[in-house]
């Protein structure tokens, strides 16, 4: 079921540079990622699997390499044409849920969308996406701090896929979920994978890592 | 259309209120001083030109000094500078030619001289002018105009000092010197205010011949004073008289008011503004008040930043968030601001000017608008660094924020 390459890298590199001594979080690192390919990126603290997920989420530029992202060179592209990309392209889903305190549930899907249509969403997409993820409107109308984390991270899966992105990119998705809740999460991701969409998750817990048609694992800046 | 970000802003304030509250003060009383002064100063130049506007449609015409100015007659008794040129009766007779047509042309005389009222002795402007023009210029508000050559009108502010009332007695001269003149009071002036044509509160006045007749002079007019039926004209009458008066050389100096109300109105404008500018000094502090309060709010969202970024939300809406924060603090100080102005000033204009009929009008009220925007210019400014800060964080380090 994996399609084109949706995700290049050429020998991407990202060099932290510390009083200290330069760190290399990133060496040299090669890789391509099907479209609609399920990838798990394994590996212990500071193998620089979260600074992949950086690189990959455009939140970040490396040092030096070739990132290519649905075909486009994003070593060429402006600050803009990256946020672009992070409102079209790709979905993020973190571990700490990362949902804006200040709007309710329903606010907080509906913001991409807001970004990228200019106008509130009249097709009752973010109210069907909302549902789909199991949050009724009456937990829609509450903010985050009201609800639980399994609620918190459904919310912002309904979140990465309000503007139907390609890419979906995980960080320790159910790190701060109990078991149950995490499977639940785990399950959703593996139905939106095989819907068709490209899912790259970072993750420690062996658990997840089976949800994934490939293990990728990193130690000290390169892939193993 | 919903705006997510000007909710985003409102909602920040809202639950920062007081700080926000406290950040607004600053504006609200940088609005009230600006505009209160600004108040101040409008009515009070207001207030001026309506006294002065009495004169401004009077032209004043003075003999030239200097050598070769004027035909150079005996100096007064007392005369200052001005009084040792004068106009002869060929000139007046000259310039009552050209501007009779712009209006009522008269002649003054005038002497500084030593009074006596009783015991008390001081100085005083005596004026020689003619009874019909007396009549026309002046109004009397006790007793009647002179009628005799032994009889004067006074000055209300010099009856008061020497407690003159019709039927008062005045000595003018000095005994030491020579000889003196005793003089009835027959009328008390109603009060006229500044003015360049005579001073009259403070002055005796007589006719032509009570004048001639303690000083000699005759024909050697002091001053030649041309009303105006037009104010408009004081310009060209004032340009007309110069050309033709001082062709071959210059024999007279031409004076219109409406130059000194000009300068008056001027130099009371630069103290408006200098006054406002120390009011405005509070608005720097509630700039600074503002901007602190900007970077608290950039701080404490620094992984809300972060995360809007993360999931594509531009540079500009995060900036236009912040921007909207200042503004709207911005807005609700300078509203507040505005409605207190009204009060507030009043107040101010009613303590310094003594009047608040001027109040009202847009010459007064304008500076509310101009505080406000200067206000509001403050808060958007106060806003731009932080604003710019936060756009340009680092996402991913914001998202590692706690």
């Amino acid at each position: 079921m994996t399609g084109d390459p949706i995700i290049e890298l050429v020998e991407v590199t990202k060099v932290y540079p510390l009083p200290a001594g330069d760190v290399i979080a990133l060496d040299r690192v090669s890789m391509t990622i099907g479209d609609g390919e399920f990838v798990a990126i394994m590996g212990p603290s500071g193998s620089g699997k979260t600074t992949l997920l950086n690189q990959l989420g455009c939140l970040d530029r490396p040092t030096s390499g070739d990132l290519l992202i649905a075909g486009r060179n994003t070593r060429v592209m402006n600050d803009r044409e990256l946020t672009d990309l992070r409102l079209n392209t790709i979905g993020y889903i973190f571990q700490r849920f990362n949902l804006i305190p200040l709007l309710s549930a329903y606010e907080n899907v509906e913001f991409p969308y807001l970004m990228k249509h200019r106008r509130p969403d009249g097709s009752g997409r973010v109210a069907a996406l909302l549902s789909q993820v199991g949050i009724d409107s009456a937990m829609a109308a509450h903010k985050p701090p009201e609800l639980s984390g399994g609620q918190q991270q459904r919310v912002a899966i309904a979140r990465a896929l309000v503007n139907d992105p390609r890419i979906i990119l995980c960080d320790e998705p159910t790190g701060n979920l109990d078991s149950v809740t995490g499977q639940q999460i785990m399950e959703m991701l593996a139905d939106l994978n095989r819907q068709g969409r490209t899912i790259v998750t970072v993750t420690h817990d062996p658990g997840v890592a089976r949800y994934a048609e490939r293990v990728v694992t990193f130690r000290d800046g390169r892939m193993t | 259309m919903k705006d997510i970000i000007l909710q985003l802003a409102l909602r920040s304030i809202r639950i920062h209120f007081l700080r926000s509250v406290l950040a607004a003060l600053g504006i609200v009383i940088g609005v009230v001083a600006i505009s209160s002064m600004g108040m101040m100063g409008a009515n009070m130049t207001l207030s001026v030109k309506e006294q002065l506007s009495g004169m401004a449609n009077i032209v004043v015409i003075t003999a030239a000094s200097g050598p070769g100015g004027g035909p150079g007659m005996a100096p007064g008794r007392f005369g200052g500078g001005s009084s040792e040129e004068k106009i002869s009766e060929e000139e007046f007779r000259d310039i009552q030619k050209i501007a009779e047509k712009y209006g009522l042309v008269y002649v003054i005389y005038r002497e500084s001289d030593t009074i006596e009222v009783g015991d008390r002795k001081g100085r005083s402007t005596i004026y020689g002018l003619d009874e019909d023009v007396m009549r026309r210029i002046f109004s009397v508000s006790d007793g009647a105009f002179p009628k005799s050559t032994s009889s004067v009108i006074v000055g209300p502010t010099l009856a008061e000092r020497y407690d003159l009332k019709v039927g008062s007695r005045i000595q003018i001269g000095d005994e030491d010197e020579g000889s003196t003149t005793t003089v009835r009071v027959v009328g008390i002036l109603a009060e006229r205010g500044m003015s360049t044509d005579i001073n009259s509160d403070m002055a005796i006045i007589g006719s032509e011949k009570l004048f001639t007749g303690i000083y000699g002079s005759e024909g050697e007019y002091d001053q030649v004073n041309l009303i105006l039926n037009d104010i408009n004209d004081s310009q060209k009458a004032r340009t007309e008289i110069l050309e033709k008066m001082n062709k071959k050389k210059t024999t007279v100096n031409v004076q219109d008011s409406s130059r000194m109300l000009e300068s008056i109105t001027s130099s009371l404008g630069t103290m408006t503004t200098f006054v406002m500018a120390i009011a405005g000094i509070s608005l720097l502090v509630a700039a600074t008040s503002i901007f602190n309060v900007m970077m608290m709010s950039v701080t404490e969202r620094v992984r809300e930043i972060g995360i809007m970024r993360s999931i594509g939300t531009q540079k500009s809406e995060i900036r236009r968030m912040f921007l909207y924060e200042s503004v709207i603090l911005g807005i609700v100080g300078a509203g507040i601001g505005a409605i207190l102005s009204l009060g507030i000033g009043w107040v101010v204009v009613l303590a310094m000017v003594g009047s608040t009929d001027y109040f009202f009008l847009p010459e007064s009220l304008g500076y509310i608008p101009f505080a406000m925007a200067v206000g509001i210019t403050v808060c958007v400014l106060s806003g731009v660094y932080p604003a710019w800060r936060a756009a340009n964080l680092d996402p991913v380090e914001a998202l590692r924020a706690e």
